[in-house]
């Protein structure tokens, strides 16, 4: 295995790109080094893309938040600005993992490993995140949600490497939230999750949003029925219902070793409901 | 030499072992203690803080090769063939090693070519996990590489991992030639229970004819780990000229060394077994797994090898405890005696026969004064990993079925839970379910502390309940050997052959500190390899701090003698006249009034004019465990939409006949509440449809964590154990019995929904909860 | 082929040579002598292993040896200043706050990080601020204890 640790976004692409046989992107490990452990991979090329300054850093622009690669999401929780525009997604980045796996882990390699249970991705589709992408053939902006395509898979090509998440400016009365169902309070992998990203209209109508689920299909499913049965509504006990129902209605899940098809639809239900309710009381709602 | 005995399963004499709580001639000689009872800092404590303690991986020898294991993938396959060729081939390889490379038992001790068989397949892989082939190598990655180039052909054979679909008619056979034993007549066909066992008294269907209110309820519990945090790991060397040493984590090397030695075929002499610290065994370390393995790889190898379980190995190829399936019967009057009280108990035991069931038959009605009782145990063989102790083994399974009818049948008759219990309570004079009478226990004592505990009487939140339950464990004694030796400075080494799993050399060295009537600080104990101390049964059966100590308190006391001598020899007068207090000789009466007290130091000093060094030594079967008992209290909260639970308030009251260091006691408490709780909610071992483990690692194989408890209340309670010299009965397993049925109770008071399946994991409870609102 | 890495550990500068998908936690234990912190996983769930790195905690299985270049490591080796024990290590002592001590390293480094970001942790912070760290012997409560114990020492 080599192990190559450059400082421009250029030169990871291009180690990227030139590489013969298997070639990961190195930047806090937690899901690749425990991969490379078990041996189901045995890379030929590491490419370490923490010493690329720019990837370290958390930018403030007009048009909102730019989020480099290698940010861990302990850094991410210390950034008040972002905690203040995006708690939602502040919070599922901090539940990856312990305080040890939070200080390395970051949500661009939370996103490529593409898990359908990963923790920061509703909440990033919730929220309308773009990822950034750099590659041979130059720079491209996609929606999160077209980074995975299947469990463990990406549709990230050859040589290409995410830079940065960007996440959209907070205009308004907006509000977002992440909930995960787990068996114990830490450490568990995510059963099933939602997400939800909302804006307030007059008098605490809910005029746009966003709920996304996790674990209850091959990829995070953005899920715009869930988002009609609130848009126009003030979160009353009728709109959380059909909320609910539209939840579950989206679920195709497994049974396997953490939840079963029945548990994660109906809790993916209760899940959506409460998060709505949190992003709803975030952006002023009563 | 397969046909001497020793002992060959920790647990094979355990109804002997378990017997004696009748007193036969009370040895209680102490009640009134200087230094036990005291919260002294562990002699070992400094290491263990500062990274220098030495656990099983933190070992190296000169030389030294890394061993790894080749697992099957498989349930169940035949072996048709292992071609090592490659492997051996490879550069850095030193040694590769087979079941042909093992000494064949076949025809010897059964249970010594099992022990064999399950460190190395022979011929069938019986389970996920089952070790077919071993290599020792230069280095990780040339052993790594080297695996791969070994080519197992296996035969997929039908398996059967479930308790329930094992016992079925026509069920795949673990092993064709298992006959049940304990059967009359014996049955002709094979099946997959290896053993019957039945105990009891009275006449159970009888006794159901009285009754009032009879309640019958059938449990399942998953099979659980131990979960110790320190993996397997062992440093072996074995030279050409027949003897060897092993550098291993283990609750037990003098058995580990007598195991060895006879899969091996070397002596037992010639093998010096050396225990690192340890880093939790909890009955897991009570079997050898891999470490014939690393003795045979580096016999062939002429190398020392070391060999380190991955986390997935311990999962997969160590040994948890039993699945179980239990059906309880209790029936009582309306005034709430019990008239009968039945249970029929099926326990996996892996692919080997084991007394799992057993030991469910004969815990499941302990705690309980009953004039009819019987209990049958079923040894059910299974495609999973031979089953090893694991704390209070089989105990906590048949007391969550048990202790659930309890409760149920209590509610029935309208009868607090407490009350009912207390009524029904054993004490000293009843004759057990089992089969022993017992001298005075606790049972009854922890009940009526659990009543007047402040928590029995705190409010609860919303969605919360409050279930209490009852436990008992036997707790062993055992061969025990302990040197004492009184240096020329006048400070005492205390050597032990038992494991300190715990903090047991603090405790040991309160004992022999208080019989000696010098300082803690004036005594080191240390664990003994098993070249330089007589052979100790392991620690197990809670039997550690027991059994040492009594030992211990017996050799201080046979050093006492010699020091008497010594300064009678000193003082020239009549060893008569010498008594022993407050660490110094004293002259006896007036006649020598002038002669000032001879401290230990002194006599010490003078020990190569009056005899020579000063020791005392002691070699027991360490008989009478005081039995154990415990009433916990939980309160557990329930998301009624998730079905997620939290506990929030824990209590545990527990007799420890005398508590020689209660921190440790406590620690002992809290730590197997913890397990119990656990195991209750969320550890289970999750086979796919293909017979192999799906959840080998921490993250899905869910042990709580720091955020998932709150603080653990302990209360000790001391009635001592009229067996041992200060009362000690041993405190280590009870705790974990409890908390599956209390938590049980708790979910069951709050939302009036019976548990019947442990783990209560979210999925089963909110499909319980469904259920129950449905109608 | 082995990659030659210059590091700091505990204030010395130290060099060693080492495969590049080598384990910081192997290269401390197997190259190094530092078997402080332990292997009870390889995948990050126990936390044993536990070191900082540049002032945050990790998983030092979760870390390639290589990594380490330029950095700052810390392990249990180097938390007592001589013979004067850190008040983490003199409360867990004191409160019993281990038994069987093979995840104690871990949570000693993972407690340190926890106190130094935040001095008065409530229980329950220092619950989820400890919840990567797996002990299988105590049930937490003399941990949770012992450390609540120290940050009042510490505080002063």
């Amino acid at each position: 295995m080599q192990y190559e640790a450059p400082e421009t976004t250029k030169a990871a692409v291009g180690l990227l790109a030139k590489a013969k046989g298997s070639a990961y992107v190195l930047a806090g490990g937690s899901d690749l080094l425990v991969r490379m452990k078990g041996g189901f991979v045995e890379p030929d090329l590491v490419v370490d893309i923490k010493r690329i300054k720019p990837m370290r850093e958390i930018k403030k622009t007009a048009s909102g938040f730019t989020i480099g690669a290698a940010v861990s999401c302990a850094e991410m929780n210390e950034n008040k600005a972002l905690i203040k525009a995006w708690p939602g997604v502040v919070e599922a980045a901090g539940l990856i993992g312990s305080k040890q796996v939070q200080s390395r882990c970051t949500v661009t390699g939370n996103l490529c490993n593409s898990s359908p249970a990963a923790d920061s991705v509703p909440a990033l589709v919730a929220a309308g995140a773009k990822a950034v992408i750099q590659g041979p053939r130059g720079k491209r902006k996609v929606a999160v949600e077209d980074i995975p395509v299947g469990p463990g898979r990406n549709s990230l090509k050859k040589g290409e490497l995410i830079e940065a998440i960007e996440l959209p400016a907070r205009k308004g009365k907006s509000g977002d939230a992440y909930l995960r169902f787990i068996p114990r309070t830490e450490m568990d992998i995510a059963v099933v999750s939602a997400g939800v990203s909302l804006t307030l209209g007059d008098k605490g109508v809910i005029k746009d949003a966003r709920v996304a689920l996790g674990a209850v299909a091959p990829t995070v499913r953005l899920v715009k029925e869930a988002a009609k049965a609130i848009i126009g509504t003030k979160l009353d006990e009728a709109a959380l219902e059909k909320l609910g129902k539209a939840a579950s209605a989206a679920c195709s899940p497994i049974d396997d070793k953490r939840g079963t098809i029945e548990f994660r639809t109906k809790v993916a239900a209760v899940l959506a409901k409460r998060a709505a309710q949190i992003a709803y009381k975030r952006a002023g709602g009563k | 030499m397969a046909s001497e005995s020793t002992t060959a399963h920790p647990f094979e004499d355990a109804p002997n072992h378990v017997t004696p709580t009748v007193i036969h001639d009370p040895i209680l000689t102490k009640t009134d203690f200087k230094r036990v009872g005291t919260r002294p800092l562990r002699p070992d404590g400094l290491d263990k803080v500062t990274g220098r303690a030495r656990y099983g991986a933190d070992f190296n020898m000169p030389g030294q090769l890394v061993g790894l294991v080749l697992r099957s993938p498989h349930a169940h396959a035949k072996i048709k063939k292992i071609d090592t060729s490659k492997a051996e081939k490879l550069a850095g390889v030193k040694a590769v090693i087979t079941f042909a490379d093992m000494p064949d038992h076949t025809g010897g001790d059964q249970s010594m070519y099992d022990i064999l068989e399950n460190c190395m397949a022979r011929g069938v892989a019986k389970y996920d996990g089952h070790a077919v082939a071993a290599v020792a190598a230069v280095d990780a990655a040339t052993a790594r590489a080297a695996l791969k180039l070994i080519k197992v052909d296996y035969e997929v054979l039908k398996h059967v991992t479930d308790v329930d679909e094992a016992v079925k008619p026509g069920a795949p056979l673990v092993n064709p030639k298992n006959i049940t034993e304990g059967v009359e007549p014996k049955p002709t066909k094979p099946s997959n229970i290896a053993k019957r066992t039945e105990f009891g008294h009275g006449d159970v269907d009888a006794g159901f004819k009285e009754a009032d209110v009879i309640v019958t309820r059938s449990f399942r519990t998953e099979q659980t780990h131990q979960g110790y945090i320190e993996p397997h790991a062992c440093v072996a060397s074995v030279s050409p000229d027949g003897t060897g040493e092993l550098w291993v984590c283990t609750q037990g090397h003098f058995v580990y060394r007598n195991h060895c030695a006879m899969l091996l075929g070397m002596d037992v002499s010639k093998l010096r077994v050396t225990s690192s610290e340890i880093g939790g065994g909890f009955g897991g370390k009570t079997h050898v797994w891999a470490e014939p393995v690393a003795l045979a790889l580096s016999r062939k190898a002429n190398r020392p090898v070391k060999l380190t379980m991955t986390r997935d190995e311990v999962f997969r190829a160590s040994g948890p405890t039993s699945a179980t399936s239990i059906d309880v019967k209790i029936g009582a009057k309306k005034d709430g005696t019990i008239v009968a009280a039945d249970a029929t108990l099926r326990f996996t035991c892996g692919p080997y026969y084991g007394m799992w069931a057993e030991l469910g038959a004969m815990t499941a009605f302990a705690c309980y004064d009953l004039k009819n009782v019987r209990t049958v145990g079923y040894e059910v063989l299974v495609n999973r990993p031979k089953t090893a102790a694991y704390r209070a083994p089989s105990a906590p399974m048949a007391a969550f079925a048990v202790e659930s009818v309890m409760d149920e049948l209590a509610h029935k008759i309208g009868m607090n839970e407490v009350d009912f219990r207390i009524k029904n309570a054993a004490k000293q004079g009843t004759r057990a379910s089992y089969g022993p009478v017992y001298g005075p226990i606790g049972i009854g004592a922890t009940l009526e502390a659990a009543k007047k505990h402040p928590h029995m009487k705190a409010p609860l939140g919303k969605n919360q309940g409050r279930g209490m339950a009852c436990g008992f464990w036997f707790n062993f004694g055992g061969q025990t050997c302990t040197d004492i030796n009184i240096g020329p400075d006048g400070s005492v080494t205390l050597t032990v052959g038992t494991v300190d799993v715990g903090g047991s050399r603090a405790s040991l060295a309160l004992c022999v500190a208080e019989e000696l009537g010098v300082p803690y600080e004036q005594v080191k104990c240390l664990v003994a390899d098993t070249g330089t101390l007589g052979h100790n049964d392991m620690t197990d059966g809670s039997r550690g701090t027991f059994s040492s100590s009594m030992a211990g308190i017996f050799a201080a006391r046979n050093a006492v003698t010699v020091l008497r001598e010594r300064a009678a020899k000193m003082w020239e007068i009549p060893v008569d006249d010498v008594k022993w207090e407050d660490g110094h000789a004293k002259a006896v009466g007036s006649k020598y009034g002038n002669l000032a007290p001879l401290s230990i130091k002194e006599i010490a000093a003078a020990a190569g004019n009056t005899g020579g060094p000063i020791a005392g030594h002691s070699e027991i079967v360490a008989d009478g465990a005081g039995v154990s008992f415990a009433t916990h209290i939980a309160d557990v909260e329930v998301d009624p939409e998730t079905g997620r639970s939290k506990i929030v308030r824990y209590t545990v009251i527990q007799d420890a006949g005398k508590a020689v260091h209660p921190t440790y006691v406590e620690g002992q408490y809290q730590g197997g509440a913890a397990q119990g709780i656990g195991w209750a909610l969320n550890e289970e071992y999750i086979y796919g449809k293909d017979g192999r483990l799906q959840n080998p690692g921490f993250l899905d194989y869910r042990i709580p964590v720091c955020s998932d408890l709150p603080m653990i209340d302990t209360q000790i309670l001391e009635i001592p154990n009229p067996n041992h010299p200060y009362g000690v009965r041993g405190v280590g397993e009870t705790s974990i019995v409890p908390p599956l049925a209390a938590i049980a109770n708790a979910m069951s008071n709050a939302f009036g929904v019976r548990m019947t399946h442990v783990p209560m994991s979210p999925p089963r409870v909110l499909k319980a909860l469904e259920a129950a609102k449905n109608g | 082929m082995a990659v030659l890495v210059s590091t700091t550990i505990n204030g010395d500068n130290v060099e060693f040579a080492c495969e590049p998908n080598e384990s910081l936690l192997d290269v401390l234990r197997n190259r190094l002598g530092l078997s402080g912190a332990k292997e009870g996983c390889g995948t990050g769930d126990c936390g044993a292993c536990s070191v900082q790195v540049d002032g945050r905690v990790v998983c030092s299985c979760l870390v390639l040896g290589v990594e380490a270049e330029g950095r700052e490591i810390e392990t249990v080796e180097g938390l007592a200043h001589g013979t004067e024990l850190h008040p983490l290590q003199t409360k867990f002592l004191e409160h019993a706050a281990l038994q069987c001590g093979v995840c104690t390293p871990g949570f000693l480094m993972a407690a340190k990080a926890l106190l130094e970001k935040n001095p008065d942790p409530t229980e329950e912070e220092i619950r989820f601020g400890l919840a990567g760290n797996l002990c299988r012997c105590t049930g937490y409560d003399k941990i949770v204890r012992a450390v609540q114990d120290a940050a009042k020492v510490m505080r002063g």
